[in-house]
């Protein structure tokens, strides 16, 4: 199934499509007011997209700084290649402490690592403690949003699920009632656990220290509650100097949900005493698109969602449409990298037209790389053999002005003479699904033009 | 100053009325351009559909039909943008180069070249503006959103000096309509509901004149203004600032 198949599911519910396109621009339009406020904004992005050009071009240099620091505050650093190794490796620290009950901050690498499923099929409860993305857990849904993991779900979707799995009243939709459920759910698995895993949004090789922005503390509480912290990192979240910190954190929250900066930004550089910190460095398929000049810039990503909230499918199409853990325009140049075959529908899920680069707080070029991933996957033959054939014969048309104008005869024709229900078939003009074709003119510009050079003559 | 007149491929065959205005307003304006009557398409639709090769010809057929012309002229941001954008896959020989950097828009032509920043004229009736991708955030025709809250452009500074005209203010100025090229067709229940949307903006907002600086991103618009029967008219730019409809 390609991205338009479930596009076209999503969109088929309107009155959903309208909510969630809404919902969407309400944050895209906060994020606005809070921009405009920094006059330094554009300047905050420059720096930003400058930093992590730098970092990104001595990127083994940076990591090697930040295991030494790291280790030297006493962390305990493993690096993984791929999500297996990076799975095996904290399956490995959670048995090490005969440990079974482990809590989650958000962390999409973990998702994207499938570190979930793979602790609960080895005995291990594995609870996220955002709420969003408890309640998608609770479900056994994928994130359809980077920051808003459950932003397809309205209140009454909640309701069902806390009704099913936390034991609130059949059709409580009242959002104090239903957040209150889950605070206390939530609070005896923060007590229990043994482990606490976290992600990771800025590892600055300067300190060897990980920083975790949150909205609900809930990292806090988990890290500091159990005996064992696990910090798993992408090896593109490095940052050079603790200085360069306060760029990102400017950046970050503004562009994601308009607020001047997150509620949590946590600091991780050592252990408490006795206590233990681990730090997952992964690759998985990162040093590939490092690899690949046109691609690379595609590292810089802080995760804020924003080219989400502002790309016209994304609004329209919800985040499962892409299939990916990171959907919207930044998951459709991510994807197609890790599979080219499954993921070569997303590059084409796109009109072009520019927003998500220039609200990217990082200038990350992500239209530009839609246009090159599709000219990649139309030479690997990762486009549907009709439009390959079709643009080839449209390629043999248009350089002939004679044939040009002989066909542009026969498409206005076709349209004029041809009965409606030919020309508006839907079942093979979707064009025609819900709009009307063009009202063919008597002659074209050309035929015009050359009949007033006659006539002038 | 010698001036060719590009007709994008769709508007040759559909909508030659906007050839013809843009011609006019030229003339009007004091430019006569010429129609190089072996011009084609400036192979956007293979190009955006991942078959950057199979379009190289089309590229090369347009150098040689254009490279001679001190300023090539089209109503059309769309393709603008691509030649000047997208031609960089072509060896960079001074015919490619100077196509790439002779490729106007016809609404930054006017304002840019000619410096004109007024239009005589009158046209009193309640305009909507749909600002196109490409000639806002590629052309830099008028401010992004993302960047800036100023909302201004060259073409509503045009249409601005019309009298009588009266500009609506829309709840999102500057929303991609959904047309996208091929998109229009590969996504087509997305690519529709966008430009549902778009045209619902308007309505809402007041707009009983449609119009743009790119004529793609009008015939998709069109298409469902028609659909819908709404009583609003769809017009490119040229028409308006030409004078042809009043």
């Amino acid at each position: 199934m390609n991205h338009a198949t479930r596009a076209a599911k999503f969109v088929g519910d309107a009155d959903r499509t309208t909510w969630h396109d809404e919902t969407l621009w309400f944050v895209r339009a906060k994020r606005d007011k809070a921009v405009y406020a920094v006059p330094e904004f554009q300047d905050l992005r420059e720096l930003a997209s400058q930093i992590k050009d730098h970092t990104l071009s001595k990127l083994d240099t940076y990591l090697e700084q930040f295991e030494e620091q790291a280790k030297r505050n006493g962390v305990h650093i493993h690096w993984a290649a791929d999500a297996a190794e990076h799975n095996a490796i904290i399956l490995d620290i959670i048995r090490q402490h005969n440990a079974t009950r482990v809590v989650k901050s958000k962390s999409m690498l973990t998702e994207e690592c499938h570190l979930n499923p793979h602790l609960l099929s080895n005995g291990i409860e594995v609870v996220d403690t955002d709420l969003g993305e408890r309640i998608i857990q609770l479900r056994d849904e994928a994130p359809s949003h980077l920051v808003l993991p459950a932003i397809h779900l309205k209140k009454e979707d909640v309701g069902e699920t806390f009704f099913k799995h936390l034991g609130t009243a059949k059709g409580e939709v009242d959002p104090q009632v239903l957040t209150e459920a889950a605070r206390q759910h939530l609070r005896a698995r923060f007590l229990a656990a043994e482990v606490a895993i976290s992600g990771v949004n800025f590892a600055v090789a300067e300190t060897g220290g990980v920083v975790v922005c949150t909205n609900e503390g809930n990292a806090d509480l988990g890290v500091n509650l159990a005996h064992v912290h696990i910090a798993a990192m992408g090896i593109e979240k490095l940052i050079p100097r603790l200085s360069d910190l306060a760029v990102f954190t400017r950046l970050l929250a503004r562009s994601a949900t308009g607020q001047p900066v997150t509620t949590y930004t946590s600091h991780y550089t050592k252990p408490a005493a006795g206590k233990e910190m681990h730090i997952v460095i992964v690759d998985n398929g990162r040093t590939k698109q490092l690899g690949r000049p046109d691609f690379r810039a595609s590292l810089k990503c802080i995760r804020c969602g924003a080219c989400m909230n502002t790309c016209p499918v994304y609004r329209r199409s919800g985040g499962h449409s892409y299939d990916f853990t990171v959907p919207g325009p930044i998951g459709a140049i991510l994807s197609p990298n890790i599979d080219m075959k499954k993921h070569s529908s997303l590059p084409f899920a796109s009109t072009l037209c520019g927003s998500c680069s220039d609200v990217c707080p990082v200038k990350i070029d992500i239209h530009t790389q839609l246009y090159k991933w599709r000219q990649v996957l139309g030479e690997a033959n990762e486009i549907p053999a009709s439009k390959k054939w079709s643009m080839k014969l449209m390629g043999r048309l248009l350089t002939s002005p004679k044939a040009f104008g002989v066909g542009g005869k026969l498409a206005r024709h076709g349209i004029k003479y041809l009965p409606y229900s030919l020309t508006h078939a839907r079942h093979f003009n979707v064009w025609a699904v819900a709009r009307e074709l063009p009202t063919p003119p008597k002659q074209s510009f050309r035929e015009w033009y050359q009949q007033q050079a006659n006539t002038t003559a | 100053m010698k001036v060719a007149l590009f007709v994008p491929c769709y508007v040759d065959q559909f909508y030659p009325q906007v050839g013809i205005a843009s011609l006019q307003l030229l003339e009007k304006l004091g430019v006569k351009a010429e129609f190089p009557a072996a011009q084609t398409c400036c192979g956007q639709p293979l190009a955006n559909s991942g078959c950057e090769k199979d379009a190289l010809p089309i590229y090369r057929h347009y150098v040689d039909t254009f490279s001679d012309y001190d300023y090539v002229v089209a109503p059309s941001g769309s393709c603008v943008y691509h030649v000047r954008k997208h031609f960089d896959k072509l060896e960079q020989t001074p015919a490619v180069q100077q196509v790439r950097t002779s490729a106007y828009d016809l609404i930054d032509f006017i304002t840019t070249v000619l410096g004109v920043t007024e239009i005589p004229g009158t046209f009193p009736h309640r305009v909507g503006l749909h600002l196109s991708c490409h000639g806002q955030r590629g052309l830099h025709q008028a401010n992004e959103s993302e960047i800036t809250p100023v909302r201004d452009g060259q073409l509503r500074r045009l249409l601005g000096s019309l009298n009588g005209i009266e500009l609506t203010e829309l709840d999102r100025n500057d929303e991609c309509c959904g047309f996208g090229g091929t998109f229009c067709v590969s996504e087509a229940a997305i690519s529709a509901r966008m430009g549902q949307d778009r045209v619902a903006d308007h309505e809402r907002n007041g707009t009983t004149v449609l119009t743009g600086g790119d004529m793609s991103c009008l015939m998709h618009l069109e298409g469902i203004v028609r659909r819908r029967q709404l009583p609003m008219r769809v017009l490119h730019a040229a028409e308006i600032l030409n004078g042809t409809l009043s």
